[in-house]
């Protein structure tokens, strides 16, 4: 019978949460990696039985474990991260040079195609591939090395690689976004990248449209259509259907186009999910109200869903990597919150249940649809 | 044999107790200690000393007899009693963090 298996990465461990295909009743295994930041845990779309965490701490920097077997055991693989050549310099938030310094990784892409490599967006921003599962990871330096590194700028959470998306129809492109460069492409699997922002309006900048320094949120693609592409950055909710060339505004009617997460139906790739926020110096929902938005035009009009999700007195957040969607024929959507919930619908978003109410802080939510 | 006591974060992560004990080859530094713990237990690697700097993690100190060895440098050699497994090599996280 099928099922599905949640994958949650949270301020103090990794949880993992499943059901079968009804999606009813959930099973909640862990505290994993009790009392670590958890930012990103993954599974392989080759072999789902294999997944990569992401592991931090202040006190003792980064470690990646690695699962065999569904996430019932775990272990320790290469956590040595080390910049390609002199790591050179990005602008801190006063505007003065700053060296490139390793912190954390924040996202962990495994490959479409072999479940051996897998991709990791790290803080600094930039991103690492190891094709051993893990054993011994190696930066694509082409990136950081596009030029346009001495004017990255680190947001409020740092200078992160937060968004990893492999093209499934073209093995040498990929997207990755970066808070706050913006967005690039590499059309040569990684080797070189050219910064993809053209339509991108941000405010803060002293030149608004400049071609990097842009806060991208994150960005989502439907795996049917990979040339089009969807944005939830700073503000603005954004919209690209010539793989990045240019963009343009999709917000619409949503009550305020802040927010961190987006995503696509499995099924629709015309229908979105974003989580509006009411301001960047309030990390909340607006009007003390959880509402996931939903349009099913690919933008502009947007429909709240509140069915199962607290209408008063409610002041979470949701964050960049924490709302993913199964592949089961009615398409499952989740979200996990900063006040610890995680919110399940089996029936896109219509109708909302908590799976789980108490966890820490949650920094990621990913799915994988079991056979 | 050098004994040296972990914070519960890296016993865990190593599948260890409280202490473990370690055969030190040459003077016993600071550097040497981390040396064998990491050789014994690669899975600490990264976790006491950064990689790309080999310094100490700026939340983590080293005590030995009661003094502060966290500011002597990986070469300075540790107290005799640390060296002959009288006195253990503590390393300790802040105490800090929610």
């Amino acid at each position: 019978m099928s099922g599905v298996r949640v994958l949650v990465g949270t301020k103090k461990g990794a949880f993992i949460l499943t059901a079968d295909g009804t999606r009813k009743d959930w099973t909640v295994n862990g505290p994993y990696f009790a009392g670590w930041e958890i930012y990103h845990v993954k599974g392989s779309p080759v072999d789902p039985n294999r997944i990569y965490a992401s592991q931090s701490s202040g006190w003792f920097g980064q470690l990646i474990q690695r699962s065999d077997d569904g996430g019932a055991t775990w272990a320790p693989v290469d956590n040595k991260f080390v910049y390609d050549g002199v790591p050179g310099m990005h602008q801190w938030y006063d505007g003065t040079a700053h060296p490139w310094e390793f912190k954390r990784v924040w996202h962990l892409e495994p490959s479409l195609t072999d479940a051996e490599t897998v991709y990791a967006g790290v803080e600094d921003a930039a991103l690492f591939k190891s094709t051993d599962g893990g054993a011994s990871w190696g930066e694509l330096a082409g990136l950081r090395g596009h030029g346009s590194g001495p004017d990255w700028q680190p947001g409020a959470g740092g200078m992160c690689l937060h968004t990893i998306i492999l093209d499934p129809g073209n093995e040498q492109r990929m997207y990755i976004a970066i808070s706050a460069a913006g967005t690039f492409r590499t059309d040569d699997g990684g080797g070189s990248w050219k910064p993809i922002n053209k339509g991108l309006v941000s405010n803060f900048m002293p030149n608004p449209t400049a071609e990097v320094g842009h806060c991208v949120h994150h960005v989502a693609m439907h795996r049917s259509r990979p040339e089009v592409l969807f944005m939830q950055k700073h503000w603005d909710v954004m919209r690209s259907d010539d793989a990045g060339e240019s963009w343009r505004e999709v917000s619409g009617n949503l009550p305020t186009d802040f927010g961190f997460v987006i995503d696509v139906h499995a099924h629709e790739p015309e229908t979105l999910y974003v989580v509006p926020i009411k301001s960047d110096s309030e990390h909340f929902v607006p009007d003390g109200k959880l509402r996931v938005y939903r349009s099913r035009s690919g933008g502009n009009e947007w429909e709240p869903l509140t069915a199962g999700l607290p209408q008063q007195d409610c002041y979470v957040n949701v964050l960049r990597d924490a709302m993913a969607v199964d592949t089961l024929d009615e398409c499952g959507v989740y979200f996990g919150t900063s006040g610890g919930q995680v919110y399940a619908s089996a029936n896109a978003g219509d109708k909302w249940t908590p799976i789980v109410r108490d966890l820490p802080a949650v920094l990621s939510v990913e799915v994988q649809t079991l056979a | 044999m050098i004994r040296v006591v972990l914070p519960q974060h890296l016993r865990t992560l190593a599948g260890v107790g409280a202490e473990v004990a370690l055969e030190v080859a040459g003077p016993a530094t600071v550097g040497r200690v981390l040396d064998a713990i990491e050789e014994r237990y690669p899975m600490l690697r990264g976790t006491i000393r950064d990689y790309s700097t080999g310094e100490r993690r700026a939340f983590l100190r080293f005590f030995a007899c009661e003094e502060d060895w966290s500011h002597q440098g990986m070469d300075a050699e540790l107290p005799a009693a640390v060296a002959d497994g009288r006195e253990p090599l503590l390393i300790i996280g802040a105490i800090a963090g929610g």
